[in-house]
């Protein structure tokens, strides 16, 4: 292959380094408005009035606008429209939008706001899951969901899980706990609309203009074909752009009421409100082995502490029980899922989306219980590893698989059964599976999930595409594939990418999708067109080889007039036969393994991370630049949420809402990286291409927890490890009680009854149901 | 100028502390008096050096001579924050630099919906309800080895000129942190040394760059021979103003540096520390950690072979 493969530069990267990249923020237009937002000060409260009249009065506001005039609820998942743009009836966090303001000057809107008067009855606020799970005090959080503070309850059961464990020679439970995060995202949220001859254009920085598109549409009531919205260039997503969010529906309505341009962009602050991060997750998880560690059975159990609104909330309870399969064979399986509501920011996706607490859980489970049997954890994780081309218990289907050659790779050169014994030094090892692209659409239809246009004509070759580029570098990759069949380089491809007037669908960026399906589209497209390219070269009488491209797209043209072709992508349909199967199918699955070294001071509970190694079956790297860049940065994320970071609240307050308080690693507390990059060729992905995103940031919470526990001899069943845990644990081990931190319990959940699934068959097709 | 607009207006250096708290309200001027037009520079003698307050903590933390005589002091001044904030920090703004509390450093909207504190817009301190008075942390990393060292300040007023020594430049009260009239600028910092004089600054903070200290200990040592002659080992961020360990520098006198002798004397000196629950990370932990700096600032400080001169 010619550029597939090959370490190429991203074709944005010029601009990016050089600050010419246009963000939302940067995009000036002629008498732009600013917009301000006016946030509840109380976690929880009904909102008796709001008297928005001295505000209206200050010279230069030009607008203020209340929930009153964006009433209809919304949110990303059909199945829980909870959010309003502006909430007029009650405040469920701090930080929730109240009112706004648009104005001729960012100070003038925000003394506009602080002019508005909000008359409030305040309401106990509930701030942890044990809370949620009781009786409200004043009254519950939302009016849907479960008893008390209960948003979604899911209770699977695959499999005999009681007879499993029944010949099951040990059996061992465990209680572990990750804290809640955010994703921290160079670029704070923007957008700025116009409302110009009726119709509606927003830029903003988002993964999903599709998704935003239809919100706009039901909340302004505007048919779609009166939005358009357009992806700016992106300054970092991580999850936490994947919502349509109430600045993008305000400035549009604050547009349409003015008439000028209305430009919000949050403030710091306002990001950590604004959320949707790695929820909050107690787990409870008990396995059943055989001598020699072959797992008989397990239960694993899930709380979540959702914050205030559904966001992805439904399909994060979900994903907290999936994934487990994917890379252990478990014979029988029962997941019980909670999620509550609380009077915090919403959570939603981040990185691995549902699925790093549970592999969190999952991997130091495994570690105790080869210890307890007295087994390498490496060997005991072996013997369980899933086989390619199977299906698991809960009707995942998994095809290609490297999770041998990854962890042979990072065992070997990490050295990890020659380590160096020396006090303090410790090395701990975890592997983990991610999608390749959920299987299933947000909102259910039987349309594709991403497709591309490609126009070929005397100026070159444009590819159209919606997919949003968010650094992780899908735009060089659909120039990559096009070029590849077209016999050019990726700068030779031009982009029209994620604006709704102009691109086909593609669903956005999220569920490390972009890769395998929008790639798939782009194949497709490109294959037509290079068919097209070929008949008419030798329809010339010349082989396609022996012209120039612009021979050849001349000869084309002449031949069959405008050149445009398309292609698209439809995911398999290989979910299970249950309720609740949407959530876990991929067309693929990448797998990692990852070797963590540190030393821990006793002393202190100071952990330094001297090493990684990281082995990542991304399928085939279309760009190994890029997947190793996604592989680093996903260790550094995951190093990060191992070791410091925490979304954490006093008071009905998040407690350090700014980016010196809230402690993300700098450069200098990254450790050197060694990556490897294992190709296992996808049968279905394009080139064999999987992902390469989230997964890799999966082991590396548990690999630190083993390496410290290597290191000191003491489990932190908590995420994140920050040293006065450390120390509480070697003092609990000191005084001769078990050498662990982490919660003591799990509470009493009233899981509804389990819904009983049976398996697979074990010759079933891994083809499409 | 001071003088005229009063409480209204507010002297900037480097402005790496003072333009964010503009932003977040917690400073609230009509005008900024910029001190840009003052002398930057260091000037070396055998013993002492003057050390302007326009001098960046980048160019102090890389001065030949302030790392070979002085190197506590160059080493604090090279721990503040990061490169890019050293660049344009000033070792005046430094000494002179807000008071830090999780309570207070956050914007209007926030501490509004907190309830304002008595540090800016409130009558209470959040940390201690029941106290009287204001417990933002003394966030300074240079002041502490600037006491240790003996510093002297130049403080210029309407009122004229005087000298001030570092130490005496603080008050234990959080919110009127220092004790220099409103309308006085810093203009320079003397240190002195002996031959003899041995310094280093340790630091706590959670990441290796950006952050505040949440514990600290600058040292400076007299040796006579192999004994300590005197001694001097002040806290960072323990207290609303760098703390000085009196009775371990009274335990150390006359003694060797040695290992159960620098254990016994760190224990001491983290005493009187009390840290509360209005930095990073729990104050348990900082409190045990006290200990572990002074710690290891004796012990470097033992560690350093004599200067050229000594």
């Amino acid at each position: 292959m010619r550029v597939v493969g090959k370490p190429l530069p991203k074709v944005d990267a010029a601009a990016k380094v050089t600050g010419r990249a246009l963000y939302a923020d940067d995009i000036a237009l002629p008498r732009t408005l600013h917009c301000k937002i006016l946030r509840s000060p109380h976690p929880h409260a009904r909102i008796l009035s709001i008297d928005t009249s001295a505000a209206k009065r200050i010279p230069g506001v030009l607008a203020v606008i209340t929930g009153l005039d964006l009433p209809i609820k919304f949110g990303i998942l059909p199945v829980t429209q909870d959010e309003r743009a502006l909430e007029h009836e009650k405040v469920r966090y701090v930080g929730d939008p109240i009112a706004a303001v648009a104005a001729t000057e960012e100070e003038i809107a925000a003394a506009a706001c602080d002019a508005i008067a909000v008359e409030y009855e305040v309401l106990e606020p509930v701030m942890s899951i044990e809370a949620a799970l009781q009786t409200p005090k004043d009254e519950r959080i939302q009016d849907y969901g479960g008893p008390n503070n209960v948003h979604k309850f899911v209770a699977l059961e695959f499999g005999d899980v009681d007879a499993g464990f029944s010949r099951a020679d040990h059996v061992r439970e465990d209680v572990f706990f990750f804290q809640g995060n955010t994703h921290l995202p160079m670029e704070q949220h923007s957008a700025i609309a116009t409302y110009v001859d009726g119709k509606v254009t927003l830029w903003s920085s988002t993964q999903v203009v599709h998704y935003v598109h239809r919100a706009l549409s039901k909340v302004l009531e505007l048919p779609m074909n009166r939005i358009r919205v357009i992806g700016a260039a992106h300054g970092g997503g991580f999850g936490g752009k994947t919502d349509p969010f109430a600045h993008e529906i305000i400035v549009c309505k604050l547009s349409m009421i003015t008439g000028r341009p209305v430009k919000c962009t949050l403030t710091r602050e306002e990001v950590f409100y604004a959320h949707r991060g790695r929820h909050p997750v107690l787990m409870w998880v008990r396995t059943g082995v055989t001598r020699d560690g072959r797992i008989t059975a397990m239960h694993f159990r899930s709380a979540l502490d959702g914050g205030a609104y559904g966001s992805y909330g439904v399909a994060s309870t979900f994903y907290t029980g999936a994934l487990q399969t994917v890379t252990y064979d478990i014979p029988a399986y029962r997941f019980e899922g909670c999620r509550v509501f609380t009077n915090k920011p919403p959570c939603g996706p981040k990185r691995g989306h549902g699925t790093p607490q549970p592999r969190f859980a999952l991997e130091l489970h495994l570690e105790k219980i080869a210890h307890d049997i007295g087994l390498d954890p490496v060997e005991l994780k072996r013997r369980n590893f899933v086989q390619p081309n199977t299906r698991t218990v809960n009707w995942l289907r998994v095809t290609s698989c490297g999770l041998e050659e990854c962890t042979d790779r990072v065992i070997d050169a990490s050295r990890f059964h020659d380590r160096e014994r020396r006090p303090g030094h410790g090395m701990g090892f975890a592997i983990s599976s991610y999608l390749s692209g959920a299987g299933t659409a947000i909102y259910w239809n039987d349309m594709p999930h991403s497709e591309v246009q490609i126009k070929v004509d005397r100026g070159g070759v444009t590819a159209y595409c919606g997919a949003m580029e968010i650094g992780q570098g899908s735009d060089s990759v659909l120039a990559t594939i096009v070029a590849e069949e077209l016999g050019l380089q990726p700068s030779d491809i031009r982009l029209v990418t994620a604006d709704t007037d102009t691109t086909p669908i593609d669903l956005g960026s999220y569920s490390s999708r972009v890769t395998f399906m929008a790639g798939n589209a782009a194949l497709e497209a490109a294959r037509k067109m290079r068919a097209l390219l070929v008949e008419a070269v030798e329809a010339s009488g010349r082989g396609f080889d022996d012209v120039t491209f612009e021979e050849a797209s001349v000869l084309a043209e002449a031949r069959f007039g405008t050149l445009t072709t398309a292609g698209s992508y439809t995911p398999p349909k290989i979910a299970g036969p249950y309720k609740g199967s949407g959530v876990g199918p991929s067309p693929a699955y990448s797998y990692s393994a990852c070797v963590v070294d540190v030393d821990a001071d006793a002393r202190t509970g100071l952990i330094r991370v001297n090493k990684v190694w990281i082995a990542h079956d991304v399928g085939r790297a279309i760009n190994p630049l890029l997947v190793e860049g996604q592989v680093e940065g996903s260790v550094y994320m995951g190093l990060g949420e191992a070791l410091m970071e925490e979304q954490a609240f006093r008071k009905g307050l998040h407690k350090w809402p700014s980016m010196l308080e809230y402690k993300s690693p700098t450069f200098l507390d990254m450790p050197e990286v060694e990556t490897f990059i294992v190709e296992t060729i996808d049968p279905e992905g394009p080139y064999g291409a999987k992902e390469a995103g989230q997964g890799p940031l999966l082991p590396v919470p548990p690999a630190v927890c083993a390496a410290v526990h290597d290191a000191l001899g003491v489990w932190i069943d908590e995420i994140p490890v920050t040293p006065e845990k450390v120390i509480e644990a070697l003092r609990r081990k000191e005084k001769g009680e078990p050498p662990r931190y982490g919660p003591q319990r799990f509470p009493p959940i009233p899981y509804p009854p389990t819904i009983k699934v049976e398996p697979p068959p074990k010759d079933a097709a891994i083809t499409a149901i | 100028m001071a003088a005229e607009l009063g409480p209204r207006a507010m002297f900037v250096a480097g402005g790496t502390d003072l333009f964010p708290k503009l932003k977040r309200r917690q400073f609230e001027v009509d005008s900024l008096i910029g001190l840009d037009f003052l002398p930057r520079a260091i000037r070396n003698g055998s013993d002492e050096c003057v050390i302007d307050a326009g001098v960046t903590l980048a160019h102090a933390s890389h001065d030949p001579h302030l790392n070979e005589r002085f190197s506590g002091y160059a080493e604090a001044a090279g721990h503040v924050s990061s490169p890019p904030l050293r660049n344009a920090g000033t070792i005046g703004g430094n000494l002179c630099v807000d008071t830090r509390c999780n309570y207070y450093d956050m914007t209007y909207e926030w501490r509004k919906a907190a309830g304002f504190c008595l540090k800016k817009d409130g009558d209470i301190c959040l940390v201690a309800p029941s106290s009287p008075r204001c417990w933002a942390v003394s966030s300074s990393d240079t002041a502490p080895m600037a006491i240790a060292l003996g510093g002297v300040v130049t403080l210029v007023g309407a009122s004229g000129e005087r000298e001030l020594p570092v130490t005496a430049l603080y008050r234990d009260d959080g919110d009127r942190y220092m004790a220099k009239q409103p309308d006085e600028v810093v203009t320079g910092l003397r240190l002195r040394r002996s031959p003899n004089t041995r310094s280093a600054y340790v630091k706590l903070r959670r990441r290796g760059s950006i952050d505040f200290p949440i514990a600290g200990a600058a040292v400076a040592v007299e040796l006579d021979g192999d004994r300590v002659e005197s001694c001097r080992i002040v806290l960072s961020a323990v207290a609303s103003y760098p703390l000085e360990a009196k009775a371990a520098e009274e335990f150390l006198k006359g003694r060797r540096l040695q290992e159960d002798v620098i254990r016994e004397a760190a224990e001491i000196a983290s005493r009187p520390a009390k840290p509360l629950d209005n930095a990073d990370l729990s104050h348990f932990w900082r409190k045990r950690m006290v200990r572990v700096v002074v710690e290891q600032a004796l012990a470097r400080a033992s560690d350093q072979q004599p200067g050229l001169d000594g």
